[in-house]
């Protein structure tokens, strides 16, 4: 067993698959290198990020797979589940290899799982589309906290690029501490530093817009008024819009009425 | 805004909503759009109302258990839709996976099919046991096993608590 570590970019990822062929690496376990411990019965081979390598992949893969399988390959990199690049590793094996197109083959282990991991993360994306709430701060600028369960920022930030041109926006995955930030030209990725608890009332008035409160109070009203209570489905609901999202939700933290 | 319709075939206004109803029309609607039936394999004058206590689909293929079981290997795709416990994603994954070789029962475990259901519809080649049993005895038990919420409410007896 050889770990292979890399830094944990899709480009990172597609090194460490070049130089596993080009280094003929047996057994090779892919690890992020912030996760790898030491093997004890193999070497250990570091992985450096090369552009050239990672397009070469890229490129092979661009013309053997169809685009969905494609996309589903990507998506389910973005899952950062635990040895899902091992996974992607065997995946990617077993297609060069083959000489008909073998994506829909849905009896092989890593196919199926590539398929229901990639659909899990395409949901997430589709909830967080509906999920991200902005508030407007002092300087013109809307801004997000969310918390999704997989790496979907990437997948989103076309989405929310067309939808709000001539916004500036900020979209932060709290838990994965970086973001997408749109300055009305580019999307690009942020991280930033907190010092307080983002959900302290005190320290949001501050930078919030002074209407800001006033149209989460219409959000919360409106929610209200066009709701039918007599029609309450609560498993149905939470199906729809697990707990878990509630509290980045204005319409879910009713303060005060 | 949804006006209210004082049709003599609705449910009177004011008596509580027939879930159980809705949901079966609602599986009767979909095996219409999505899983090529006809009506008449539905209802029909012998069968002119929707069974409570379990699915049109699972109805259908009780009443035409002849055919079945079928090999999941060579069943035709639209039969493979009918066949109780396969969806149409299943159904589809099934029939891409089965151009690359043998399909297993460990296979259909994984591909995430209802497996209590379709076992006494299909089989893998040679093994397959359904004990040569009836119809009657089949809904039995594929009830006893499932655990829908509405359960309670297949029986007409009436409720005592």
């Amino acid at each position: 067993m050889n770990i292979v570590s890399y830094d944990g970019s899709f480009e990172g990822l597609l090194t460490a698959v070049f130089e596993i062929y080009e280094y003929k690496i047996s057994d090779p376990q892919i690890v992020n290198k912030s996760q790898a411990a030491a093997s004890l019965f193999g070497e250990t081979h570091h992985v450096q990020t090369d552009p050239d390598k990672s397009k070469r992949v890229y490129k092979k893969l661009k013309d053997k797979l169809t685009p969905n399988a494609f996309s589903q390959l990507y998506k389910t990199f973005l899952s950062e589940l635990t040895q899902i690049e091992n996974v992607i590793y065997r995946y990617i094996v077993y297609v060069l290899a083959a000489k008909t197109a073998v994506e829909n083959n849905y009896a092989h282990p890593d196919v199926l799982l590539l398929q229901q991991v990639s659909r899990k993360v395409h949901r997430e994306k589709h909830r967080m589309e509906a999920f991200v709430r902005f508030q407007l701060t002092k300087d013109d600028l809307y801004y997000s906290l969310v918390q999704p369960d997989f790496n979907v920022l990437p997948l989103i930030s076309k989405h929310f690029q067309d939808r709000y041109t001539d916004q500036r926006w900020l979209i932060y995955d709290s838990l994965r501490k970086y973001g997408l930030y749109y300055d009305l030209h580019i999307v690009e990725e942020v991280s930033l530093n907190f010092s307080a608890d983002v959900n302290d009332k005190n320290a949001l008035k501050e930078i919030c817009d002074d209407k800001e409160e006033l149209y989460q109070k219409l959000w919360q009203q409106y929610f209200s008024s066009v709701n039918i209570a007599a029609r309450k489905n609560i498993k149905l609901h939470i199906q729809h819009m697990p707990k878990r999202y509630w509290k980045h939700l204005v319409e879910k933290n009713v303060t005060e009425y | 805004y949804v006006p209210i319709s004082n049709d003599n075939r609705l449910p009177a206004i004011g008596t509580p909503v027939p879930m159980i109803r809705e949901n079966r029309l609602y599986q009767a609607d979909w095996l219409l759009r999505f899983y090529d039936f006809k009506v008449s394999e539905i209802v029909n004058q012998d069968n002119p109302l929707l069974d409570m206590d379990i699915d049109p689909k699972l109805g259908w293929a009780l009443r035409n258990l002849e055919i079945f079981p079928m090999d999941v290997n060579t069943i035709d795709y639209k039969l493979l839709l009918r066949v109780p416990g396969i969806g149409i994603q299943s159904a589809r994954k099934i029939y891409e996976a089965r151009k690359f070789g043998h399909i297993t029962w460990e296979h259909l475990k994984k591909i995430g099919i209802a497996i209590n259901r379709t076992k006494y519809f299909l089989h893998t080649g040679n093994h397959f046991e359904r004990r040569d049993l009836q119809p009657m005895q089949i809904k039995q038990l594929i009830l006893q096993e499932s655990g829908s919420k509405y359960k309670p409410n297949f029986s007409p007896q009436i409720k005592l608590f």
